[in-house]
């Protein structure tokens, strides 16, 4: 059977006041992508960041079968690595610069980057298309360019766990197959993968999903199981439909 | 490509100061041409070449490596500041820090004052005194002051996420310090003539124990700066990335409004309250070349140094034989910088700053 990457038990976060996870509990499968979709203000974001280590939560996330804040920080950061969405970024820092950072988890202070730290960059910038403006500011890129570089700066951690929020966020559809390719190549190297994603079409490609409402878990299942489907249908209140289109399945308006 | 660029800022703003410090040694009450002939020909009349020695080297070239060093001590201070605060606007002086600073400065001079009144041992203490324990004292005084205000600062704005609030608390702490400054000024009247320069920013009494302090401290915080430097590069992915990333940010940020109060305090304890050099020079380094933390701290630094030389060098050219307080002439330019950045901000529709 397959191994646990990730494990929240009865997890509740709370932000300012209001409890944004009430008792949420879930086992993603190592080496797999999962999905996690659902309404906005579901806590899709919020239970990333617990899963992360990057909220304070009660309940207890387990991180490769060991409670995750027995990690030290730099040892939990090789191992997982975290992309946000809406994280500022620093707009004087050039592109190659943006990446270099994912390796900060490998490199002792001070020390200058090593052989296998440009190689890992190179290859992150190269994956998402950032290469060939890697000595360009941050500043000076559009909206998706950033988010290639962001991308990148993710990749380049090269973490056995990838926690992405809305990766596909301001990217143009040839930009989002190329980070479906991307993702495909994660998966063969036995790296397991978890999205919030917006764009159920997209979703819907991923080996599992995770479908949230209200701050709680309404399904998990495969993604291409009709029950899934039925759930996705129900949580977006029967607004979208899914069905097969040339081998896949998409999402269609209702 | 970049690398490039920022070595070749160094070495021109390095060949600047050089220069400026040659022109520093030639502008004041006594022109150049003066002292050229005396220290030329020491023979021709001994009493005037002493004279002309003890001008160049016990007064204009402290004063002017003094400016340089309080100029650099801004500058690193400013490009931290705005690197741990993510914030383009952060500056020891709009954070408040410098007020604080000279807060603890009058407090340490009204204490010592009074202190030296008691014993009536009739000690002149002045804040520009010139002994070591004068100015290292001060300078804790200042330091202790700075970290002061920047927690009130941080207290008030409850976080550093939101500009406008943290400049608003910026300036309320600014204000309230200041206040408070005066008051303690108000109860130990003797040392008000002295602190006046002071709060109008002066290097006219930089010596050369101030300038050793200056230098010194400025060689710590960049060493410091250096270290931290690559965590700022990662704090500047937000809070939240850095924390993914596995940096220490409650040390790290600990560690940073040290070195940004001490570099702070070591200048304002030197030469007062000199508005606007923090916050310009990363911004001009910035214009110049965007670089990483580690070569714009360096820069920043550097560029400080060069714009306080440069003031400080026209402070007391313009109004010849009589100089301004180089204070008053930053806070003029600087202002009218801090303007043009904003009209720049708006107009290109983008918060650039």
């Amino acid at each position: 059977m397959t191994s646990i990457a990730v494990n929240a038990c009865s997890v509740r976060a709370t932000l300012g006041n209001a409890e944004i996870l009430h008792d949420v509990s879930l086992a993603l499968p190592m080496g797999r992508w999962t999905s996690i979709v659902g309404p906005n203000g579901a806590g899709k974001s919020t239970l990333l960041k617990v899963l992360a280590g990057l909220l304070p939560h009660r309940g207890s996330v387990a991180l490769l079968g060991q409670p995750l804040p027995s990690y030290s920080a730099r040892a939990r950061a090789q191992r997982l690595a975290w992309l946000g969405q809406n994280e500022s970024a620093g707009d004087d820092l050039t592109v190659w610069d943006v990446a270099m950072l994912g390796r900060l988890p490998h490199q002792s202070w001070l020390a200058p980057p090593s052989e296998a730290d440009r190689a890992a960059v190179e290859i992150a910038l190269k994956s998402t298309g950032g290469w060939d403006w890697r000595a360009r500011s941050l500043g000076q890129l559009s909206g998706g360019e950033r988010q290639r570089v962001l991308l990148a700066r993710a990749l380049a951690v090269q973490a056995q766990v990838l926690l992405m929020d809305e990766p596909l966020a301001n990217l143009d559809p040839p930009h989002q197959a190329d980070w479906l390719g991307v993702v495909r190549c994660l998966l063969e190297s036995g790296v397991t993968v978890v999205s919030v994603l917006h764009e159920i079409s997209m979703a819907l490609h991923s080996d599992e999903m995770v479908i949230m409402a209200a701050g709680r878990i309404t399904h998990q299942g495969i993604s291409a199981d009709p029950a899934t489907h039925r759930a996705l249908e129900a949580v977006f209140d029967q607004r979208i439909s899914i069905h097969p289109l040339a081998g896949q399945w998409v999402a269609l308006p209702n | 490509m970049n690398v490039r660029q920022a070595t070749v800022l160094v070495w021109v703003l390095l060949l600047l100061a050089l220069g400026l410090t040659a022109l520093g040694i030639c502008v004041g009450s006594a022109g150049f041409e003066n002292l050229l002939q005396p220290l030329l020909n020491p023979l021709d009349d001994p009493e005037q070449t002493a004279m002309a020695q003890q001008i160049v080297w016990d007064i204009r070239l402290p004063r002017t490596l003094g400016a340089w060093a309080a100029g650099a001590l801004l500058g690193l201070a400013g490009a931290l500041a705005q690197g741990l605060f993510r914030n383009p606007l952060a500056d020891p002086f709009l954070l408040g820090s410098a007020s604080g600073a000279s807060l603890g400065v009058a407090l340490a001079l009204a204490a010592m004052g009074s202190a030296g009144g008691m014993m009536g041992d009739g000690l002149a203490f002045s804040v520009f005194g010139t002994g070591w324990l004068t100015r290292l004292g001060l300078t804790g005084a200042a330091f202790g002051g700075a970290v002061l205000a920047v927690f009130l600062t941080l207290a008030l704005s409850k976080g550093v996420q939101h500009t406008l609030r943290l400049l608003l608390a910026g300036v309320v702490v600014g204000v309230v310090l200041g206040a408070m400054t005066h008051l303690v000024l108000l109860w130990s009247p003797e040392s008000l003539q002295a602190m006046q320069a002071f709060m109008l920013g002066s290097t006219a009494f930089v010596g050369w124990t101030a300038f050793a302090v200056m230098a010194g401290v400025w060689l710590l915080a960049s060493v410091a700066g250096a270290l931290l430097a690559r965590m700022l590069d990662g704090l500047s992915l937000g809070e939240a990335t850095a924390h993914s990333l596995g940096l220490p940010l409650v040390p790290m940020r600990l560690a940073l409004v040290a070195v940004l109060a001490l570099a702070t305090g070591a200048a304002v304890a030197q030469t007062g309250l000199i508005a606007f050099v923090g916050l310009a020079a990363p911004h001009l380094v910035r214009s110049v070349v965007k670089t990483t933390h580690g070569r714009l701290i360096l820069l920043s630094s550097l560029m400080g140094g060069v714009l306080l030389m440069a003031a400080d060098t026209l402070a007391r050219w313009l109004i010849a034989p009589q100089e301004l307080p180089v204070g008053v002439l930053t806070a003029v330019l600087g202002g009218g910088y801090l303007l043009w950045l904003m009209h720049r901000g708006t107009r290109g529709g983008g918060l650039s700053l």
